[in-house]
């Protein structure tokens, strides 16, 4: 917590130093920065999401800027760690529009997070772009907010599709505790049927518990499961996969995006074999075919992350870069920083390729990305494979 | 239905076990000090990370494993040493304080030192799940249950034979008394704290194989102790071991039988049934012998 703390006066000070030299520079320098606020879960439960997140856009905001910045100003990023709380949130996003006066926020690693600051960037008139996953943040609309992760009842109907060409129809449902685990849960509930999959299980788990097995074995003696889906993100699907191979169910076990990064296989080790999920074409960058339109961004990102932070690249950060991306392009397009206009950009960008996949924005659609964005995966020999 | 019954009681125990180990650490400071170390699920947390970061050096299990456990007693005495001690003076409640503390900053410097991931350990004999008469279970598990077990019986050999155990016991019953017959307290105290780290720091390093473990991984199997601690009887050895198995017992035969998303509900709704009619716990208090 301490150091939190000394992160953000440090970085509180960086800014003041900046804004020193930009005052003594005077009227030199004639464009001032383009402003990016941010607010992201760097620490807390929700650190893998907003730590590779931040890196993202502190990494794409320099690279930007060694290149002559947006429309001839530079980008600068005014990012505060609100650590999973959605209190936090709140007041970071209060102080950028209010003290720090952003052009544009990008970020809210949590969904929780994002909602409760809607209704401040909804008064405000800032265009902001959620990171967060779930379907309430764009459904229904909202004027000023956009997100670039696709959504839970995409990766639903990912999966259901993919049932559906294995013949399993009758399922299980075995979901945690968070926010994303239970609106997951809700957006699959709501989807099976027109799917003509039968959810005939619906088990959860606790925060922070050790061991599912109980739930498992549930599922286990329950008559005519054909397959298993795990919603949740964190340790808790790598606990389920390694009890499912322990009481050795052997109907195919599906997980989320949730889990989508190379972590969970490490996690789960050998139990991993086999899981199918549904993710962005970001996991399996290289062993997409060249063809593929999305392969050119997705493996540049996947070096520069990779070569700057020496870890592996996950699909939250690809959402920043998304998000930031987006950003980018609707501010050249708009030709200025103005919020209406570039929100009105924003609302009309087509056929950008991010990360994510293809986003086409539209006034009744502030996410854009269709079911081609998700590529179903399977774990074998240790890694993601794509499922033909 | 009995391999069902089985899987859940094995499963029970093992998590009821490792809660018994927490729960023990949360007694033998209790017993010193009166104190409630809230920082119990740190010392777990510190046990499991160490443990990973030397076997990521390259340590066997065997050397890393003692050197982890020897951190968290260091830290457990440093502990002590730095904050409680230098508060002597101070309420208890003034002591409970300092120790949540002492557990934030605690999982603060973790998350400096190591990172926000998890990490997950190998099992100590392989993975091949067990069968015993119909349900399944991982050669970890037996590892837990075992090592809790040995434990307990090492733990009451040193306070039922040895001095510096009946030292211990002799503060718990009457600190006064304890100190007029020359037995120092003040370095009871500081050992208790030593002890219990170690005591957590080994339920973290059993555990890690089987749920993972990561900067925060204290914060749940903290306060799972201390509600087998509470629920056995404050102070009680025998109270926390019972406890900390019912417990875990409680948890996975409601979420088999019953429903998985009232097992917590469940689990603490039988606590405070048996704290209703025994306001002191199961084994709290009652002339029977502490730990």
């Amino acid at each position: 917590m301490k150091s939190t703390r000394a992160k953000d006066s440090f970085k509180r000070g960086l800014v003041a130093v900046a804004a020193a030299f930009t005052l003594m520079a005077g009227t030199a320098i004639a464009a001032e920065p383009i402003k990016i606020g941010s607010f992201l879960s760097v620490t807390g439960g929700a650190a893998f999401l907003g730590d590779p997140e931040q890196k993202t856009l502190e990494l794409y905001v320099e690279k930007i800027n060694a290149g002559g910045g947006v429309l001839g100003r530079k980008l600068e990023l005014v990012a505060y760690d609100s650590a999973g709380d959605a209190e936090k949130a709140r007041t970071f996003v209060k102080r950028l529009i209010e003290q720090d006066k952003v052009d544009v926020i990008v970020g809210g690693s949590t969904t929780g997070e994002t909602m409760a600051v809607v209704p401040l960037v909804e008064a405000a008139q800032v265009p902001f772009i959620s990171l967060a996953g779930a379907v309430v943040i764009v459904e229904p609309v909202k004027k000023w907010v956009f997100k670039t992760p696709h959504t839970d009842r995409m990766a639903c109907e990912k999966i259901f599709i993919d049932m559906q060409s294995r013949k399993l129809s009758k399922i299980a449902l075995i979901s945690g505790p968070g926010g994303f685990d239970k609106s997951m849960r809700g957006q699959c509930l709501g989807v099976a049927k027109k799917y003509g999959v039968d959810v005939i299980a619906d088990e959860t788990y606790g925060k922070g518990d050790t061991d599912m097995t109980a739930q498992l074995t549930k599922i286990k003696n329950t008559a005519g499961v054909q397959a298993v889906l795990n919603a949740g993100f964190g340790e808790g699907p790598a606990i389920v996969t390694k009890n499912y191979r322990q009481i050795g169910i052997s109907v195919p076990l599906y997980q989320s995006h949730g889990v989508a990064s190379k972590e969970f296989i490490k996690l789960a080790g050998a139990a991993a074999e086999g899981v199918r999920l549904p993710a962005a074409a970001l996991l399996v960058a290289e062993s997409l075919p060249a063809s593929d339109p999305q392969r050119p961004v997705v493996v540049a990102y996947k070096k520069e992350y990779e070569s700057r932070f020496k870890s592996e690249v996950s699909t939250f950060g690809g959402h920043a870069y998304d998000g930031l991306y987006l950003v980018v392009e609707a501010m050249k397009k708009a030709g200025g920083t103005d919020k209406a206009k570039v929100r009105d950009a924003l609302e009309g960008v087509r056929g950008f390729m991010g990360t994510a996949g293809v986003f086409n924005m539209s006034a009744g659609d502030h996410m854009g990305l269709d079911l081609s964005a998700f590529r179903m995966l399977e774990v074998k020999g240790g890694d993601w494979t794509l499922v033909k | 239905m009995s391999a069902q019954f089985m899987q859940y009681l094995l499963t029970g125990l093992t998590v009821g076990a490792i809660y018994a180990l927490v729960a023990l650490g949360f007694s033998i400071i209790f017993n010193a000090s009166h104190v409630i170390n809230f920082a119990q699920g740190e010392f777990v947390m510190i046990g499991g990370m160490t443990t990973v970061t030397l076997t990521a050096a390259g340590l066997p299990y065997l050397l890393a494993i003692p050197l982890a456990i020897a951190a968290a007693a260091l830290v457990g005495l440093a502990l002590e040493k730095f904050a409680v001690e230098p508060a002597r003076g101070a309420s208890v409640i003034t002591l409970i304080i300092i120790t949540i503390g002492a557990s934030i900053f605690l999982r603060g410097l973790a998350m400096v030192i190591w990172d926000k991931r998890f990490h997950a350990l190998k099992p100590f004999t392989g993975d091949t799940p067990i069968a015993i008469g119909g349900a399944t279970v991982l050669p970890q598990s037996l590892w837990v249950i075992g090592v809790t077990l040995a434990i307990v019986l090492a733990l009451s050999w040193f306070f039922g034979r040895t001095l510096l155990g009946k030292a211990m016991l002799a503060t718990s019953h009457n600190r006064l008394a304890a100190q007029l017959v020359g037995i120092n307290v003040r370095m009871v105290l500081f050992l208790s704290f030593g002890l219990s780290a170690a005591l957590g720091a080994v339920a973290g390093i059993l555990i890690a194989p089987i749920t993972t473990t990561s900067y925060d991984v204290g914060v749940m199997l903290g306060l799972k102790g201390f509600a087998s601690a509470i629920l056995g009887g404050l102070g009680s050895g025998v109270g926390a071991v019972v406890g900390g198995l019912v417990l875990g017992i409680a948890e996975t035969m409601s979420a088999g039988y019953i429903s998985s998303a009232y097992k917590d509900a469940i689990a603490f709704v039988i606590i405070l049934a048996v704290l209703f009619f025994m306001p002191s716990g199961l084994f709290g208090k009652r002339g029977s012998e502490r730990v």
